[in-house]
């Protein structure tokens, strides 16, 4: 009987929770495609995809197709069955950093109070550190899979860089979780929420900045997209993939970056807070919704950020790209981590 | 050495300071031209339902012309055929009998009139040899085909629809801003 005393309800509760969240991201994920080619369109005066539907808004049903419906094709020396896990991995990996983002307050249904948030788990931005390094692995898996030199190096290559940059990320991290205290997701952007709280933007300038290169460095977005970097390797680590399984990689791609851009929104940018708005002073329901609404425009701002990155700059080389992470980004980290640990204790007297 | 330019500029080989080293200034300095882009007007011409004009002395598609009567024009005298470099252009003739003063202005005509748009070099001489003021180049450009006796036009293809007749065709013919014919 004890089994049976398990809350069923909760269990269907985060089910559907997932169910929403994890289509939603890729529905947010599809869009996302069309809005860095509209993007890049706008940046430099083209029109971009506007065929499909009015205004293009079919483009990418239209690109998902095309990808489905093609030939699938596994290399002879492929090694058959990491070459089939890579992208699975890498779209897991993508996926399963959503767990941990308070997406909003919670909302009253049913006479239940329900959690906008999968896990509310205490160490989420540890857990989030931890998939987003497994989400290497997809990478380095296909690389090497592949069978194909050109592969493998980008594998090398996505491998080396992010080990780099989660480093100073790291290190970037540690000052914010000074203030906080917690590694919460939750507690953190509750902390920021309070009355006379600023956003930790406000405190962390230079570990927003540092976090922020780190973030583009591990979505292998431009200026570090090494690992695709089309004009050397071919094509990059995906090179051997078709159908669906490249469009794994793509997509995980995507994913990533709204992941990115959420975390980036819950420690920076106050998650799903509005400035200058007493939520507690909403209805519950309305201002989870409000909330919801807010923490999705966040992520938008920043995609376009990372859009507007990527259609500014080339890439960096090899040796600039270590440079930067190693030598100039870490100590720079270490130092903001410093600086924040001493005005903690002399705020404390 | 005297510059040829006043344009000349010393390239700075001095280590980048630890700011530049970050790359951070410059990318935000590109990034704003980047975002200045955002507000220009983009000049792409959305092709199929909008085209670009030609230039009035473009020399495409031949036209076979007719007079104020519609009658054709053309009296097969081969001047075009002789003055075309390519040898694009065959023609046959034939003499015009009773009946059909309104099909053809004058005694003789062409029967048969082909121009091998494969060959042709759309250099307009044949226009500049016409007597008659009988062949035209138009402004459009040759339409694609499947076969290689697909791009050989006879007088049915050539020939200019008759003004007094096929009005609507006509118009369409002329275009806009041919109406001086």
């Amino acid at each position: 009987m004890t089994l049976l005393a398990f809350d069923w309800l909760l269990m269907i509760e985060k089910l559907i929770l997932i169910a929403i969240i994890v289509f939603a991201s890729l529905g947010i994920a599809l869009y996302t495609t069309f809005a860095e080619r509209k993007v890049a369109a706008l940046l430099q005066d083209r029109p971009g995809p506007e065929r499909a539907g009015p205004f293009g808004l079919f483009q990418p049903f239209a690109d998902g197709l095309k990808l489905i419906t093609k030939e699938e094709i596994i290399p002879g020396s492929a090694n058959k069955g990491l070459f089939i896990l890579g992208p699975g991995l890498a779209m897991t990996a993508a996926l399963m950093t959503c767990s941990v983002i308070p997406w909003s307050s919670h909302v009253e249904l049913f006479d239940r109070k329900i959690d906008l948030q999968i896990a509310d788990i205490n160490i989420g931005i540890l857990y989030i550190f931890g998939v987003v390094s497994l989400g290497v692995y997809g990478m380095m898996i296909g690389g090497w899979a592949s069978n194909n030199k050109f592969s493998l190096m980008a594998a090398l290559r996505g491998a080396s860089q992010a080990i780099s940059y989660e480093l100073a990320m790291g290190l970037s991290l540690i000052a914010v979780l000074m203030l906080s205290g917690s590694l919460s997701l939750k507690t953190i952007v509750d902390q920021q929420m309070a009355a006379g709280n600023l956003w930790n933007i406000a405190y962390q300038p230079l570990g927003f900045l540092i976090f922020f290169i780190c973030a583009l460095a591990e979505c292998n977005r431009t200026p570090f997209d090494l690992p695709e970097a089309e004009n050397e390797l071919n094509f990059g680590y995906h090179q051997e993939y078709s159908s669906m399984k490249l469009g794994f990689y793509l997509f995980s791609e995507y994913i990533n970056m709204i992941m990115s851009s959420a975390v980036m929104a819950c420690l920076f940018f106050g998650g799903y807070d509005i400035p200058f708005l007493d939520e507690s002073k909403l209805a519950v329901n309305t201002a989870a919704i409000i909330g919801v609404l807010a923490l999705l425009t966040k992520i938008v701002i920043f995609i376009f950020v990372f859009m507007w990155i990527r259609w500014t700059v080339p890439r960096f080389r090899y040796d600039q790209l270590m440079n930067v992470g190693w030598k100039k980004l870490i100590p720079l980290a270490l130092f903001n981590m410093l600086l924040t640990g001493a005005i903690i204790l002399w705020q404390q007297g | 050495m005297q510059a040829l330019t006043n344009r000349r500029k010393e390239v700075s080989r001095k280590p980048m300071t630890f700011i530049e080293s970050l790359y951070i200034p410059a990318i935000l300095k590109g990034m704003g031209i980047t975002f200045r882009h955002i507000f220009t007007k983009n000049p792409t011409i959305r092709y199929p339902e909008q085209k670009r004009p030609f230039s009035p002395v473009f020399r495409g598609l031949h036209v076979l012309n007719r007079d104020e009567a519609g009658r054709e024009r053309c009296t097969a005298c081969g001047l075009c055929a002789v003055a075309c470099p390519a040898e694009a252009i065959t023609m046959e003739a034939a003499e015009r009998v009773p009946g059909e003063e309104s099909k053809y202005r004058e005694e003789k005509y062409a029967a048969k009139y082909e121009i091998n748009m494969l060959r042709c070099i759309f250099c307009g001489l044949c226009e500049d040899a016409c007597p008659k003021d009988a062949i035209y180049l138009s402004e459009t450009v040759t339409p694609a085909n499947y076969t290689r006796k697909g791009f050989i036009y006879g007088k049915e293809d050539l020939l200019i629809p008759n003004r007094n007749v096929e009005l609507e065709e006509y118009a369409e013919a002329i275009g806009e801003s041919r109406r001086k014919y």
